[in-house]
């Protein structure tokens, strides 16, 4: 497929520096600037691993999903419920149970919603989206709209030794900072892989994939749930970093900032969404310190990405850096086909 | 007589109130092109349609060999041997050749999902994309991104695609629409090998064409079958004289 | 729950439908006919409800309030169309669902500039106040009664223009196929501005009319999204029948399941969604493809 990661339109060598140089800057930064960044880029890398996991779905799969703060929020709320009132939760317990519970919502809400196509899609997604926002929000189960606190992080010990202490803000930083590489590592395996293959084939033209003998819903399902369960890993360690949940963790307009996210960073790259995720919470902490309103601005500049930049930064990229191949094609006869199939 | 591969029982079709396909019944045999003719409007494309499980039956029986074939869906009946080509061709335009194929060779490798290990490391499915390629002789273009390649190559590629699905029955919806006499030529060459121990059931409205390849002919109009035989029988058919073949005199 | 309670419920329930109806059926319709999926049509039944306070805060008069806010949205649905949505038609829905997304940011913020964040209340209008005495223990307030009876008028007005004139004709056959009827030679431009225009306003027009029965409050425009999203689920896109059978059941549902099942109200009315999605996938009365 021509829009796979391995046909990047950077020039692969530049590619490889700048993935070795980022690495190393991730490695030295918390010890460089003040703690307050350091929380600040740790969410930002939670931000990018709920982003890369969208992805998956939107620009793999092709499917417009609204529901994946959903499945980030259900996880932050796994920790919160399972955390004892005294003392810290076991990670190697509660993460897993976490991953568990919403690949098991994940996938009865995509059995439901990928029963259907394009915009119905993206409303059933939506709705049962909100349906999880709207049973946490509304009934008891979790502290209401007020949402509850953790107060004990969670704890990594193995036979009495700590290996990580996600209070430290350092620590808690390098622990995201796996998280992600991991995310990426696996991703990077899954989308060559022959079932990335096949999803990337279903989405070009579904109807081609489906006689050449690939299950073209049972793929989908099973990326919607890969994907619920990456958001999932990100929900849990933001609810720990936080140390508190509420329902506007699951509800939609964090879906649609993540999807904003995605589409900044470019559809068709696998570290496009981690750049993007990075580049709107960063725009976003400086509109913050310059305008009241800042929300206006946030519309203003998303309604101009929509028009101005519909592939992303990465069509910025494209302007100063050598091409590789063909020109990235995000409003191809492709994406139509999806949108209309 | 060779061995029925594909048969068609009663089959019907509904769109609302128009039956678009009305009690068609037909067998393919290995080794066979069994062509089905007719003008516009008569059914043919859904028959196909029926057969790839591209479209559900309102009633009748599709069986592949021995095995009843009728509720699957279309990916399931691509695994039990039916390959199939569009009238529009139906390829991944941004992708190689080369990729194409691979994709098809893949989806029947027996790890057509596996979520690891990079699929151009698979020298299985490599080679069997290569030979599919071979087949159809495309191997020269076989780097080449499908949307630069003429029309007829593009044919010749979702053949290619096709075979590396290894069908034991092949269903070609107009396979020479919008094709010069060159590539026509050629691709009437590939058809006529494509049924060694295949069964091929082909869809085309060039007569020429039809009577070069047909082992076999079905005759269809408004959504039923109206004769059926060996090119000579079919040709001497009063209800085809006065029903279709008498609007293409230079035929008959 | 004897008779008169039920009757009351039910009343409830048919009103809920009936606004949900007006919301839902604005949605549905420039799905259908643009193909175009708008998220901002909630921050439009919020910014209705707003305008709604501020007119008749202004002017002492609700129906002032009624037909300016609806004329405002509408125009405001005009110029939307125009400077942006025209150029959605054709982009994927990743492009619609970023751009309207961009809307209510701008709509949110824009309320909170110019009339605050603060939760209101709009009295109805002085000959509509009061309640009809059902039973001797039970009663009804006139304003509701009349919000039934406006919204079918509207209601009945739609179908009206949809089934009987030459421009509900032209919807009609936009919803089925776009192909044909620009084949037809029919000026897709024009008709788009005004069902994009006409949604709009009927956005804004469910806001200010449940505004006198509900508070005005700034996350108002989410649930009802919402709400019209699972409405045209259930009912099928660009179908107006569909959006009034799906917006009834939801309006009944939603409102009985409060009283008989209080603890799982909310989710009710998503178990009947996931439900009609197993029966039907495109809706009750939506083309069912193969």
């Amino acid at each position: 497929m021509a829009k796979l990661p391995g046909a990047t339109h950077v020039s692969s060598r530049f590619y490889r520096i700048a993935l070795v140089a980022s690495l190393l800057v991730s490695l030295v930064l918390p010890f460089v600037v003040p703690v307050y960044y350091v929380q600040f880029l740790s969410k930002a890398m939670l931000m990018g691993i709920l982003a890369l996991a969208l992805n998956l779905v939107v620009g793999y799969g092709g499917l417009v999903s609204l529901c994946h703060a959903a499945f980030f929020g259900l996880a932050g709320y796994v920790l919160a419920l399972t955390s004892p009132a005294s003392g810290g939760a076991s990670i190697f317990i509660t993460l897993p149970l976490a991953m568990i519970v919403v690949a098991a919502v994940a996938a009865v809400i995509g059995a439901l919603s990928l029963r259907t196509r394009g915009i119905y899609f993206i409303m059933a997604t939506l709705a049962f989206g909100e349906m999880l926002f709207y049973l946490f929000h509304d009934t008891k189960i979790g502290g209401g709209s007020d949402g509850i606190y953790i107060y004990y992080e969670p704890e990594a010990v193995i036979a009495g030794f700590r290996l990580v202490d996600l209070g430290n803000k350092t620590h808690f930083y390098f622990v995201s900072l796996g998280a992600l590489f991991l995310t990426l590592l696996f991703l990077k395996g899954l989308v060559g892989s022959p079932f990335g293959h096949a999803l990337a084939a279903a989405r070009d033209n579904e109807r081609r994939a489906l006689s050449l003998g690939f299950p073209v819903f049972g793929l989908r399902l099973a990326a919607f749930v890969i994907s619920a369960v990456i958001a999932a890993v990100a929900g849990y360690l933001s609810a720990a970093q936080f140390g508190f949940v509420a329902p506007q963790m699951l509800g939609w307009h964090l879906s649609a900032t993540v999807l904003v996210m995605v589409v900044l960073g470019g559809l068709s790259s696998l570290v496009g969404p981690l750049v993007g995720a990075i580049a709107l919470m960063g725009l976003e902490e400086v509109l913050k310190s310059l305008f009241d309103n800042w929300k206006l601005v946030k519309g203003l500049i998303i309604i101009a990405l929509v028009f101005l930049l519909p592939g992303g930064l990465q069509q910025l990229g494209a302007l100063v850096m050598p091409e590789r191949g063909e020109a990235p094609d995000t409003t191809g006869e492709a994406v139509e086909e999806k949108a209309h199939g | 007589m060779a061995e029925i591969l594909l048969r068609a029982e009663g089959l019907h079709r509904r769109f609302g109130g128009l039956m678009a396909v009305g009690g068609v019944s037909l067998d393919v045999h290995r080794g066979e092109v069994h062509a089905v003719i007719g003008p516009n409007g008569a059914g043919k494309s859904t028959l196909i349609n029926l057969l790839s499980g591209d479209i559900p039956v309102s009633s009748g029986r599709v069986t592949l060999g021995d095995r009843d074939v009728t509720t699957l869906p279309p990916n399931r009946r691509a695994m039990a041997g039916i390959g199939r080509s569009y009238q529009k061709t139906t390829i991944f335009q941004t992708s190689t050749v080369h990729e194409n194929v691979r994709l098809a060779a893949q989806a029947h490798s027996g790890h057509a999902l596996r979520l690891f290990g990079h699929v151009v490391n698979d020298h299985a499915v490599n080679e069997a994309a290569e030979a599919a390629i071979a087949e159809v002789g495309l191997s020269t273009r076989s780097g080449t991104i499908a949307r630069f390649m003429s029309h007829g190559e593009q044919r010749q590629l979702e053949i290619a695609m096709v075979l590396a699905t290894r069908p034991r029955v092949i269903l070609l919806d107009e396979p020479l629409a919008g094709m010069g006499q060159a590539e026509a030529q050629r691709m009437i060459a590939l058809i006529a090998r494509l049924k060694e121990a295949r069964a091929v059931l082909l869809v085309e409205h060039d007569m020429d064409a039809v009577f070069a390849l047909a082992d076999r002919l079905t005759v269809m109009a408004d959504g039923e079958v109206i004769a059926s035989g060996t090119p000579t029988e079919v040709r001497s058919h009063p209800a085809v004289r006065a029903a279709y073949l008498g609007d293409h005199g230079e035929v008959a | 729950m004897n008779a008169a309670t039920f009757a009351v419920q039910l009343l409830n329930g048919v009103q809920y439908g009936l606004v949900l109806f007006l919301v839902a059926s604005g949605l549905s319709l420039v799905f259908g006919i643009l193909g175009v999926i708008n998220l901002a049509h909630g921050a439009f039944y919020m910014l209705g409800a707003y305008l709604a306070y501020w007119l008749s805060a202004y002017t002492g008069n609700f129906l002032v309030a009624l037909i300016g806010g609806t004329a405002i949205a509408f125009v405001i649905g005009l110029v939307l169309e125009e400077v942006f949505v025209k150029r959605m038609i054709g982009r994927d829905h990743l492009a619609q669902v970023l751009l309207s997304f961009g809307f209510i940011l701008v709509i949110d913020e824009s309320r909170q500039i110019l009339f605050g964040k603060d939760v209101h209340s709009v009295p109805p209008p002085d000959w509509l106040k009061g309640s009809i005495q059902l039973t001797e223990l039970l009663s009804y307030p006139i304003y509701r009664l009349a919000l039934c009876v406006f919204c079918l008028i509207v209601a009945a007005i739609i179908f009206f223009v949809i089934q009987k004139t030459r421009l509900g004709m032209i919807i009609r056959a936009g919803a089925e196929n776009r192909d044909m009827t620009r084949a037809l030679g029919i000026s897709f431009d024009r008709l788009n501005r005004y069902v994009f225009a006409g949604g709009i306003a009927l956005a804004a027009l469910g806001g200010i009319l449940v505004a006198p029965v509900s508070t005005v409050f700034p996350g108002m425009g989410d649930g009802m999204l919402i709400l019209s999203f699972v409405v045209v689920v259930l009912g099928g896109i660009g179908s107006v029948a569909g959006a009034a059978i799906g917006a009834l059941l939801i309006g009944l549902t939603d409102t009985f399941g409060k009283v008989f099942f209080p603890q799982v109200s909310s989710i009710l009315i998503y178990v009947l969604m996931a439900g009609i999605l197993l029966w039907r996938p495109n809706g009750l009365l939506g083309k069912q493809g193969h």
